[in-house]
């Protein structure tokens, strides 16, 4: 009971507060305009201080030295950032002051009133409109003229911006990685990795053989898992050759490498094996498929299925399953 | 003194001969130089921005001829060590070698770089000026507008100019923006693949079209809008406080010959100034600290620069919520944050004057300013938007505040997903609360109440019954018995 | 006392009095949140299935063990003797039994056996002050030293003698900057920042590396504390590890070409620049060159 009476205050005040912000009452009216005054603003006041421009020829000097300086330092005294800066900065506050100091002590200051004259002339509207309308005297066939060229304009404004769709490749790239059954795991140096090199508690990155490691699905983060925190689904247990698991390293939120990755010294007191973005935080367990347990990523971490070789390396088993990096209309993601 | 004077006066004489006879400018000049200006400080928020604009195009020239747009990959043997022998793009080894090797260059590069932050913060500054005095009122609607489309392009010249050096950070936020490209619905794939020439990280073409946008078509889109802005504020002459003398139909101020026209310049070499030894003397964006980028690295801490603060604040507090719809995504999660939201907030400046019109049945033309206090409920809708918008910009710090801290990150992240809908409705009430009050008292701000209360005569003169207290005497907060709150007439 | 109170609430004065009781609620809740807001802690998010082997045995071990050394890599070798050991012995009943266990094979739950880590683990934690923590769930940070490093020795000798791998070590002056700077990108800044600076992750604070002697930086690489993934000699070797800890001690003092570096960590101290000195001071020459509301003549 005591709930539906809270959520009713909380009703009345949202609508207060609406009511109040439509600006109920008092504050609707402007306050009146300030009546005419007599008050004439106009003044003009001759400074003659001659301690101001001493001031000001002091300074222009002064700007002088720096900016000289300003060439000393750049070509004479191996142009330190910090002093050249300084230099030309100083010379130019100090040109400054001399400006500002001139334009309030120096020269006359002087409050004048200017008229802003009108902006609406009804007068000029009419005659405008009606010096168009007699361009049009005679013209019979308006209606035909008018629509023909609004077709004319269409056609060629869609002309002048089809080269646009020039500019780019179509959407088929973006389904494609690197990896396909059986490229090699290599690291960013080109040595393959073999599967016994992946410790516990360690985190690889790992790029296809022979690809392009710019490529937007080359990076892979490849760890392994003892059994207790490895609880892939069904359909993936074979993914996971003694519990070696790898992950596109693309965060699929939006983009950025992912390269956090928390192993407990402890797990009782800390927290499970976990990889985390470090642009927005979003957290994904590698045990469990890439589930996201933090964070905005709208989806889980593709998973690559791997492999051991004959000769113990690593190799990717397919390609993934699912599109890597972040999500568009066309994105394929996991079935599970 | 004489000779000089009658020399200089010759000189004058002749040279205005000299261009009128070609080009009739005389009449022009003359209006010019005799062309008032009011002189409140806070309207040279704007000069500030436009200086900084100044100073961008000088130093950016400079760049440009030393800029490499191209993202060829290169083994480095320049003269920073911890780089030697590392794999970068072209682009990135151009500005590194300005940045080390080349005199000055790292001079003019701090300083374009603390320009660019300096012109948007002045933007900002001003554009909060314009609104909380009412300034988009009309006639000045079409030049708010203006403004705010310049406000849209800065931020994304400015995120154009960092990304062209494709070091790690900014790399990083070239994906982040490549993806909220794709989260656009229905066309996003389309669009970034179109921009990217391909899937990120792009082609070969995408590094020259990046520089030309940032050296060319923004700053041209920029230079013509700001003239059409200042030429805008020439025909309508510049909107004033209410003062002694000062009405709707005339401007009262200093004429730009010769007092203007000399702080004007002081202000530009002010800014000039500042900006050149901010670039000599604090260190911003220093690259061959963060080394180049590769899709397949990142580091912890990766901020943008600050005006995209909201975008990664906002990023980082989206619950993750994808709309999926048989099988088709129809909205990704970085829509919300770094699409959607930065279209809420523009969307509801552009639409303020006439949600303002028609809620106050207002149409009339405004030259004279209102005083924030004037007008207590838009103050309030202001601050609270304000406070919406910077809490988003300030979670996208929450990763500091939990280093320096202790407060733990999601504790954080929840808290502020409730906090940014509730404190601005606090924010509003207590705006408005403050503001009324100040309104009834009269009293300015930051000092006590000043000024006459006088009842005009019906002969047209005034008595003045009250003034305010001298200042040797404790001050009074409150105008005298007997007036009537917001009725005061000043003289 | 409530005299003043009253006083403070009636007194007329500038500051509406409806600001003022908004002020003080404001600030006493942003005092109560911040003394309840709980301090980062590595909050379990495990179900207790806890190490490998863990629950109802004698033996708790950590859930990562350190890595040795690696063949023929320089090792730091602790000092040993049967004395140490003994008075290493009594200290650790004192301090450390009653989360590790008396005999150091730990407490279910509360924390690891150390009966296999050998002495590089002792040394990190007690020389870093992260041991002894006062909650089992607490993160360990870097803090005062609870010990003096003779008592370090002690602790170090007698968990040694429960046997595990030596203690690495790092020759910083062997290493090469370039790939110190190279392979700290590629394995370390995505949590310790690009110039160990420190950073965050999800649930933990991650450190700033500017304090860290070379010895700790080995010992840490190679045991990975708390959170921290560990590396092998097979990942990274000797010559990797002490270019990573040549380029760490190099971040001390980063080569700031620029100016004042404004502390290396990017936009954020950049964009407080640019507003509070930057627009400050044109501000400020603004309202010098420009006049006041109330001056107007």
């Amino acid at each position: 009971m005591s709930r539906l009476a809270r959520l009713l205050g909380f009703l009345v005040a949202v609508r207060a507060a609406a009511r109040a912000a439509m600006g109920a009452a008092a504050d609707r009216r402007e306050p009146r305009p300030a009546p005419e005054s007599d008050f004439d603003p106009r003044k003009r006041v001759v400074p003659s201080s001659r301690r101001a421009e001493a001031a000001v020829a002091v300074l222009l000097l002064l700007a002088a030295l720096f900016g000289v300086g300003f060439t000393v330092i750049y070509v004479g005294l191996g142009a330190d950032t910090q002093l050249l800066g300084v230099a030309i900065g100083g010379a130019l506050c100090l040109l400054a002051a001399a400006a500002i100091v001139a334009g309030k002590m120096v020269v006359p200051q002087e409050t004048a009133v200017e008229d802003r004259g009108p902006l609406l002339d009804e007068q000029q509207i009419e005659t405008v409109v009606e010096v168009i309308e007699a361009g049009a005297e005679g013209i019979s066939r308006r209606g035909l003229l008018i629509g023909a060229g609004g077709v004319a304009g269409a056609a060629l404004v869609t002309a002048a911006a089809t080269p646009l769709a020039s500019l780019g490749p179509t959407l088929s790239g973006l389904h494609l990685t690197p990896w396909a059954r059986g490229i090699r795991l290599v690291d960013d140096q080109g040595r393959p990795y073999l599967a016994q090199d992946i410790q516990i508690g360690a985190f690889y990155t790992a790029l296809p053989e022979h690809s392009d490691p710019e490529a937007f699905g080359a990076g892979l983060l490849v760890v392994r898992l003892p059994a207790n925190f490895l609880h892939l689904p069904a359909a993936r247990r074979a993914w996971a050759p003694e519990g070696i698991v790898a992950y596109s390293k693309v965060c699929p939120h939006a983009g950025c490498a992912i390269s956090l990755y928390r192993y407990p010294t402890y797990a009782p007191t800390s927290q499970q094996p976990a990889f985390t973005c470090p642009c927005h935080y979003s957290t994904f367990l590698p045990g469990e498929g890439g589930r996201v347990t933090f964070g905005p990523a709208g989806r889980s971490l593709p998973q690559l299925p791997l492999m051991v070789g004959s000769d113990g390396y690593l190799h990717a088993a397919g390609p993934f399953h699912e599109d890597i990096g972040p999500s568009w209309w066309g994105v394929h993601r996991s079935e599970s | 003194m004489n000779l000089i004077e009658r020399h200089v006066h010759g000189r004058f004489e002749r040279a205005g001969r000299t261009a009128d006879e070609r080009l009739g400018v005389m009449g022009g000049i003359k209006w010019a130089m005799r062309y008032v200006f009011p002189d409140h400080w806070s309207f040279l928020l704007g000069e500030i921005a436009l200086y900084s604009f100044i100073v961008l195009v000088a130093t950016g020239i400079y760049l440009t001829l030393y800029y490499v747009p191209s993202d060829s990959q290169v083994i480095y043997h320049g003269s920073y060590p911890l780089l030697q022998g590392e794999q970068m793009s072209e682009a990135y080894r151009s500005v590194l070698d300005l940045s080390t090797s080349v005199p000055a260059g790292l001079l003019f590069r701090q300083v374009h770089h603390w320009a660019a932050d300096v012109f948007i913060a002045a933007i900002v500054l001003h554009l909060m000026r314009v609104f909380f005095t009412g300034a988009y009122r009309k006639p000045r609607d079409l030049n708010y507008f203006i403004g705010l489309t310049m406000l849209m392009l800065a931020i994304l010249e400015g995120f154009a100019g960092y990304s062209l050096v494709d070091d790690l950070l900014s790399g990083m936020g070239l994906a982040i923006a490549y993806s909220v490209a794709m989260s656009i619905p229905l066309i996003g794939g389309q669009l970034a693949t179109l921009i990217w020439g391909g899937p990120f990280p792009g082609s070969s073409t995408f590094w020259p079209r990046l520089e030309i946008v940032h050296v060319l078509l923004i700053p041209v889109a920029l230079a013509v809008l700001i003239t059409m802005h200042l030429a805008i504020i020439m025909r309508q002459h510049h909107s004033q406080f209410p003062g002694p003398g000062r009405r709707e139909r005339n401007v009262v101020g200093t004429p730009m010959w010769p007092a203007y026209a000399l702080r004007s310049i002081g202000l530009l070499l002010a800014v000039a100034g500042v900006l050149f030894l901010l670039g000599g003397l604090v260190q911003i964006n220093p690259i061959w600290q963060w080394g180049p980028y590769h899709p397949y690295l990142s580091e912890n801490g990766a901020q943008p620069d600050w005006y995209i603060g909201w975008l990664i604040g906002a990023l980082r507090l989206m619950p993750n919520w994808e709309l999926v719809i048989g099988g088709r995504t129809v909205i990704p999660n970085p829509f919300w944050g770094g699409a959607a939201f930065p279209l809420a907030v523009f969307g509801v400046l552009f639409a303020w004057p006439a949600v303002e019109r028609r809620v106050t049945r207002d149409i009339r033309r405004h030259d004279l300013l209102d005083r924030p206090r004037d007008r207590p409920i838009r103050t309030a809708i202001g601050a609270a938007f304000l406070s919406w918008v910077v809490i988003v910009f300030a979670v996208g710090s929450t990763d500091r505040i939990f280093y320096r801290l202790g407060v733990s990150y999601t504790t954080q992240i929840h808290v502020w997903r409730v906090g940014i809908w509730v404190i601005p409705i606090v924010v509003f009430f207590l705006t408005r609360s403050v503001w009324r009050s100040l309104q009834q008292s009269g009293s300015h701000p930051l000092r006590a109440w000043q000024g006459e209360v006088v009842r005009r005569r019906p002969d047209g003169g005034v008595d003045v019954i009250a003034e305010s207290p001298d200042r040797s005497e404790p001050e009074r907060t409150e105008p005298p018995v007997g007036t009537v709150p917001g009725r005061e007439f000043r003289v | 006392m409530r005299r003043l109170l009253m006083r403070w609430f009636t007194r007329r004065a500038r500051v509406p009095r409806v600001l003022r009781i908004a002020l003080a609620l404001m600030l006493g809740s942003l005092a109560i949140v911040g003394i309840a807001a709980p301090r980062s802690s590595g909050h379990a998010g495990v179900p207790s299935e806890g190490g490998p082997g863990a629950g109802g045995t004698e033996f708790n071990p950590p859930t990562k063990s350190p890595e040795p050394p690696g063949q023929g890599n320089p090792t730091n070798a602790f000092p040993d003797s049967p004395a140490l050991r003994a008075e290493g012995f009594n200290l650790y009943q004192q301090s450390c039994s009653s989360c590790h266990g008396m005999s150091a094979q730990g407490v279910p739950g509360v924390a690891p056996s150390l009966r296999a880590v050998g002495p590089g683990p002792v040394d990190f934690y007690l020389s870093t002050g992260r041991m002894p923590l006062e909650q089992p769930r607490e993160e360990p940070q870097r803090s005062s030293r609870a010990f003096t490093r003779p008592q370090i020795d002690t602790l170090i000798a007698f968990i040694s003698s429960f046997g595990g791998p030596a203690a690495p070590t790092a020759n910083p002056s062997a290493g090469n900057l370039a790939l110190g700077f190279h392979e700290f990108t590629l394995s370390c800044a995505g949590c310790h920042q690009i110039v160990a600076r420190g950073g965050i992750t999800v649930n933990a604070q991650i450190p700033d590396l500017q304090q860290a002697t070379a010895q700790q930086i080995a010992e840490a690489v190679r045991m990975g504390p708390y959170l921290m993934p560990h590396f092998d000699a097979g990942q990274i070797d000797q010559h990797d590890l002490d270019s990573i800890a040549r380029y760490i001690l190099w971040t001390r003092h980063p080569t700031d070409l620029g100016g004042w570096g404004i502390y290396n960590i990017g936009p954020i101290p950049e964009g407080i620049v640019a507003w509070f000195i930057g627009l400050l001071a044109l501000v400020i020459v603004a309202r010098l060159i420009g006049e006041r509301t109330g001056e107007e003549t």
